[in-house]
């Protein structure tokens, strides 16, 4: 072969100086504002449908929308779903779906539940409550995983499942917890502080360090990596297992922590604890600009999306509309959501 | 006389009824540039699947260094300095070429959090080594962007990125200008010189011939030749043997069976 065909691999250095060519490689785009934008692409649309909404909801109904007491009980129950949206996102970035962990809330807070009703710290409770969710969600992503089954189909047979067996054994009673108001455990979780409830910088502390996970960590690259192609993440000596399996237990995780949060808003544990959350935090993970496919996501998009329709139905009826009106904007902000995604994301192949 | 750094010993492989891989012998030493050839089919890729741990064989023995091993996986033969670049790249197309790059092998620093600046600044280092200069495409660019031959430049890049004792490459250098195609036969001298290990798989005899220490010709899951350069004067003897073990009694046999064929029917 000619030494023509036979380019020097140093060369290119050679010619320009190492700096300026360092410099050209630093960033994608001319300013940082743009690849600020690119970058977050998905999580900006989201917040953009959200200020859209919130402008048309202040117009229909002024007076409410500036009202601290609106946003108090938005900000109440908007941390139990984050607790579970979040981790969804990484699911399905992952290529799968959870959809046990409305059973898994139900089950890990009755856990809790049981330890403060018998007379232990609250702490001990919450405890009892991560290792309940973890075992769970070790349960549900091993039968997926290694059990080589849909995860949309088990997952839906595991809901139904631990919700039955919940059912049967309680019978359909709930428990009061009336000792948990004076206990420090409600002062940390679930009070109030300067008027905002203690419960959204718990979620906040949550969705950021979730972020740091997701863009910034190893467990959250090859979660991305395997939802992109697993064949390479294989290839490349990843255990695509075992990061599929840890998936399923960060949703257990999750689903245990709003499970407790929501018992101590209330101060009862219902056998149908979890239940109402599994469509509006579904909703929360796709709005928020999670694509179905796997490999890309975004946790602050989930939060937002989650923001944006636990708005809905508070904004719906505040706005002087009847609640007849809820469910047809839920599926209004979903659909023009996807709509914008489609539009604002490429897939690539 | 040099280390025997890796043998695979009467590796098969089944798959149900397919047999890929019928008993192959294959090994490579320190410093040494194996051609491996074969017709589409033959079972190259599986055997370097096996030898890359990502395929488990159905029988036979794998010795590191002279050591059999057991438990060989993807990750296994990583950490025994095996990269591979494969047949179809392995990338994951959503993701960064950094983020491809250092798949499976991030570079970690507190509590396993990425040391995402160094990873960038590696990333560049490497793409400026194998001549992957474009200022269109930059570490963070996503890998879906970028033309086939970009793409397996980055496949490229990460099997160098850890000085590797042995490099698979199962052809890479189809899809790839004939500028490219030097660079990387420069990059193969370059390893060999610096007294590292390559398996090539190529369809061009030409260029395996001109790059390779030994080569090794399957056929149908089987070894069919197994021979030192210096033994074969040219590429057209190779050339010549590999036609006559794919279809003995050369073409024209391939004619008269076809013309049988069809008078059968
Ligand atoms: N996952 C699989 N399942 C079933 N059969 C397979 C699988 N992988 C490979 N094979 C079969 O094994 C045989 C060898 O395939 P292999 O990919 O190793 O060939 P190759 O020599 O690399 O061919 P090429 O030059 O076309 O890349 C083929 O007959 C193929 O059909
Ligand atoms: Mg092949």
């Amino acid at each position: 072969m000619s030494k023509t065909m036979e380019p020097d691999l140093h060369e290119p250095s050679a010619g320009i100086p190492r700096p300026s060519a360092q410099k050209e490689w630093k960033h994608p785009s001319d300013h940082w504002m743009r690849g600020f934008i690119l970058d977050n692409r998905a999580a900006l649309g989201t917040l953009a449908v959200f200020i859209v909404m919130m402008a048309v909801f202040m117009i229909a109904n002024p007076t409410v929308f500036t009202t601290w007491y609106l946003y108090r009980s938005v900000l109440t129950t908007l941390p139990v779903a984050l607790f579970v949206v979040v981790p969804l996102v990484f699911v399905v970035t992952c290529g799968e779906i959870d959809l046990s962990f409305p059973a898994t809330m139900g089950f890990a807070s009755w856990v809790f539940a049981l330890v403060v009703q018998a007379g232990y710290d609250p702490f001990l409770g919450i405890a009892a409550a991560l290792v309940t969710g973890m075992l769970l969600g070790f349960l549900v992503g091993s039968l997926v995983v290694y059990g080589g089954l849909s995860s949309l189909i088990a997952t839906l047979g595991m809901n139904f499942l631990l919700r039955g067996l919940i059912q049967i054994i309680n019978e359909g009673k709930s428990m009061a917890l009336t000792s948990l108001s004076d206990s420090w455990a409600y002062t940390i979780f679930s009070s109030q502080l300067l008027g905002i409830p203690v419960q959204i910088f718990w979620a906040i502390g949550f969705v950021v360090l979730s972020a740091m996970l997701y863009n910034r960590h190893r467990f959250g690259a090859q979660v991305r990596v395997v939802g992109d192609n697993p064949d390479s993440a294989q290839q490349m000596g990843i255990d695509v297992k075992r990061v599929r399996v840890k998936v399923f237990v960060f949703v257990g995780i999750g689903a245990a922590i709003a499970g407790t949060f929501s018992v101590m808003i209330n101060f009862t544990w219902w056998p149908t604890a979890g239940d109402g959350y599994l469509l509006p935090v579904l909703a929360s993970v796709f709005v928020g600009g999670t694509p179905t496919w796997g490999g890309i996501g975004t946790v602050v998009g989930g939060a937002i999306g989650a923001v944006t329709v636990s708005f809905i139905q508070t904004g719906v009826v505040a706005a002087g509309l009847s609640g007849f009106y809820v469910q047809f904007f839920n599926g209004l902000i979903i659909i023009l959501s996807l709509l914008g995604h489609k539009w604002n994301q490429a897939r690539y192949r | 006389m040099a280390e025997r750094l890796i043998e695979l010993r009467d590796i098969s492989k089944s798959y149900g009824q397919v047999y890929a891989l019928g008993g192959v012998n294959l090994s490579v030493d320190r410093g040494e540039v194996v051609g491996l050839l074969g017709d589409n089919g033959a079972g190259k890729s599986t055997l370097i699947k096996i030898l890359s741990g990502v395929v488990k064989p159905t029988s036979g023995e794998i010795l590191v260094r002279g050591k059999p091993v057991t438990g060989w996986s993807a990750a296994r033969s990583r950490e025994a300095g095996i990269e591979t670049v494969f047949q179809d790249r392995a990338l994951a197309v959503q993701q960064t070429i950094v983020r491809n790059i250092f798949m499976g092998r991030e570079l970690t620093g507190f509590l396993g959090f990425l040391r995402v600046n160094k990873e960038i600044e590696e990333a560049s280092r490497l793409m400026r080594e194998i001549g992957f200069t474009s200022k269109v495409f930059t570490p963070q660019s996503i890998v879906g962007q970028l033309s086939g031959g970009e793409r397996q430049g980055v496949a490229i890049a990460r099997a160098i990125y850890k000085q590797a004792e042995l490099i698979v490459l199962d052809e890479p250098t189809t899809a790839l200008s004939l500028t490219e195609t030097a660079k990387v036969f420069h990059f193969v001298r370059q390893v060999r010189a610096s007294g590292r290990s390559i398996l090539f798989i190529g369809h061009n005899i030409h260029h395996v011939f001109d790059i390779a220490d030994r080569f090794v010709v399957l056929d149908r899951g089987k070894v069919a030749l197994t021979t030192d350069r210096s033994e074969v004067k040219s590429a057209e003897d190779l050339i010549n043997f590999m036609e006559e073990v794919a279809h003995p009694g050369g073409l024209a046999g391939l004619h008269d069976a076809g013309d049988a064929e069809q008078r059968a029917r």
